[in-house]
């Protein structure tokens, strides 16, 4: 399903790497200023759905290489997960944990909000994909 | 810090995620479906112990202290609930491997069962007003989605019922939150009760134990906005109705123990009398729907509503024998009303129809299985050697000693008409000769011995609990006592959980 207008397909092919860079930005940027994972997942999201209104559902899921139920399930795992690494260090589950590697501040409330991130893309690009497929099957 | 208080909130969580990871094996699924509910148990005994040996279990989430961060506490009743969230959570899971279709798996049961059961750990453990709207919430959606999995026409218009009823309880439950830290400020459990009594106006607290009466006793199915339960309950897959019927109308019963005894116990001849016609009317609606019914789980579905009342009647009366009676009667419960639900579910794969009418010679064919039935039937119309009879006796006890002779009479009644609709199953289902044999027995697909043995093992082990509560009732009655009388000393509650204060 292409939709053949020019203005879109020239304007996708630079909105959507510029899109896709914005939301890591906005998802590094999240922990003390406006931003985070589920604002950056969305906007991700965003980008890839226009991608798929401009070049159909199956170069969406080439580009993306995973299926977005598997980034679902991910996402899912490394937010849960992030509660569990307090518990190494005897303090409460949910305590940020914070560790220096390389000049990097890495954290525990960054591993959730990677984890909400994708669960965001993962479920808006199943919704979407679901939806372009079934029109596209009936038309 | 105590592990054990959030784990059995993060372990299912943690599973329901596995098991979204995997949702291309159905092998993985299963896998964890019953690996995940057996930590569930595991943790949950360990969380009983802790319990038993120290009285309060508290954990500060993220470490940040109470009343300003989420608190997870844990005394002997939400200890008692969790572990019984753990045994109906391991034995439907069980019982789910054989009942539950290809179609069900890949839609996402198995994270759904996950999510509702953490969901209602989380209700069972959370010491924050807001958190357990919270928790709420999450069992909602899960219930939602595994109601309407499979999409049947009658799934649907039971969905939409429940589905109503139950936002439009978590409205009133949201806006008397808000209207209560109007009130006092804080969100913190232990925090509201040390400041509601500080509280000079208390027409305004009356008001808001009122909403917070009526939208817990909307999702605990009490008179009179019950309706939505027996018409959602006997639609879904029998694994989740039985889920359902164990667990999910107690999270608003438990909800109205922990809010009555902690934070409103300043009006009781106000709010408890309201309780305790809810419960007699609750108890007598219930048991009369019953009576009308000729569907298997419709009539078990209006028994949940009757017995719901014998539980707010421990609440009501608020006597220390009372309340003692109110949380035994809940343990028995759970256990007792997932079992006939389960074996509703082999009856159907055995004859392939939940009509009454239509099935019988159940008894001729299979014995055992009448066997089976007749512990959980007899326990919940309360013969002795049961564990309902101890139940049903500690609360017809505390309310004549309390001098209440309207709701002894209408507890003993209901109690009578509960053996009649056990009888009727038993007379229709088990005992009558089979009505039409052939054309019963064509539509069945014929059920593997591999298949029925797992249906019926979660069955057995549910029985022996009844059985276990009914021969060790003392030891029953003692834990239900500690909680009695933890329940009646929320100081200890406020102290555990804030510290020790001037």
């Amino acid at each position: 399903m292409k939709t053949g207008t020019l203005i879109l397909t020239v304007a996708a092919q630079m909105l959507v790497p510029l899109q896709i860079l914005f939301s890591l930005f906005l998802l590094l940027r999240g922990h003390d200023e406006p931003g985070g994972g589920f604002i950056a997942g969305l906007v991700v999201a965003g980008a890839f759905a226009l991608h798929q209104f401009v070049n159909g559902p199956e170069a969406t899921r080439r580009l993306l290489r995973v299926d977005p139920r598997d980034c679902i399930g991910i996402g899912l795992l490394l937010g849960v997960g992030s509660a569990f690494p307090a518990w190494w260090q005897g303090e409460a589950f949910l305590t940020a944990q914070w560790w220096d590697v390389l000049g990097f501040k890495l954290s525990t409330p960054l591993i959730f909000d990677i984890g909400v991130y994708l669960v965001v893309l993962g479920s808006v690009l199943t919704a979407v994909i679901t939806l372009t497929e079934v029109d596209k099957d009936e038309a | 810090m105590s592990p054990e208080v959030a784990l059995p909130i993060l372990i299912p969580l943690t599973a329901g995620a596995l098991s979204m990871a995997f949702w291309r094996s159905r092998m993985m699924q299963r896998l964890i479906g019953v690996a995940g509910t057996a930590a569930l148990l595991a943790t949950s005994l360990w969380l009983f112990a802790s319990v038993q040996e120290q009285g309060h279990v508290i954990m500060n989430a993220g470490g940040w202290a109470a009343p300003f961060g989420i608190t997870l506490v844990a005394d002997h009743l939400s200890a008692i609930m969790v572990l019984l969230t753990g045994i109906i959570g391991f034995a439907v899971a069980v019982y789910s491997l054989p009942t539950i279709g290809r179609g069900h798996e890949t839609f996402g049961y198995y994270p759904l069962l996950h999510l509702l059961l953490a969901g209602v750990a989380g209700a069972f453990l959370t010491g924050d007003i807001f958190n357990l709207y919270v928790w709420f919430e999450v069992m909602l959606l899960a219930s939602f989605a595994l109601l309407i999995l499979g999409g049947e026409r009658a799934q649907m218009e039971g969905a939409i019922k429940y589905v109503t009823l139950n936002l439009l309880s978590s409205v009133i439950f949201l806006s008397a939150i808000g209207l209560l830290y109007g009130l006092v400020g804080t969100l913190n459990m232990a925090d509201i009760a040390r400041r509601v009594a500080l509280v000079e106006d208390n027409t305004l607290i009356d008001i808001v134990a009122v909403m917070f009466m009526i939208s817990f006793g909307i999702k605990a199915a009490a008179f009179p906005l019950f309706f939505w339960l027996p018409a959602a309950y006997h639609t879904p897959p029998v694994a989740v109705s039985a889920l359902f019927a164990g667990l999910l109308t107690k999270v608003g019963v438990y909800a109205l123990f922990r809010v009555f005894t902690l934070i409103f116990n300043q009006s009781v001849d106000f709010t408890h009398e309201i309780l305790l016609w809810g419960a007699a009317l609750t108890m007598l609606t219930g048991v009369l729907g019953a009576a009308a019914q000729f569907e298997f789980r419709r009539i078990l579905s209006f028994h949940i509503v009757s017995q719901i009342g014998y539980m707010l009647m421990g609440l009501a009366l608020f006597t220390p024998l009372a309340l003692v009676g109110g949380v035994f009667y809940i343990l028995h419960h759970i256990i007792v009303k997932t079992n006939l639900f389960l074996i509703s579910g082999i009856v159907y794969r055995l004859k392939g129809t939940h009509d009454l009418k239509k099935l019988g010679g159940v008894y001729k064919a299979w014995p055992l299985l009448g066997v089976l039935f007749l512990i959980p039937a007899l326990s919940l119309a309360g013969v002795p050697p049961l564990s309902g009879f101890f139940a049903k006796f500690v609360l017809i006890r505390a309310s004549i000693e309390a001098g209440e002779i309207t709701i002894t009479v209408i507890a003993l009644l209901v109690g009578l008409l509960t053996l009649y609709s056990m009888t009727k199953i038993w007379a229709e289902v088990f005992w009558k000769k089979a009505p039409d044999e052939d054309s019963a027995a064509k539509r069945v697909a014929p059920v593997s011995q591999r298949h029925l043995w797992l249906m019926i093992l979660p069955i057995v082990g549910l029985a022996a609990c009844t059985v276990f509560i009914g021969l060790n009732g003392q030891l029953l009655y003692d834990v239900a006592e500690a909680s009695a009388a933890q329940l009646l000393d929320p100081q200890g509650y406020i102290d555990a959980v804030l510290g020790e204060q001037p």
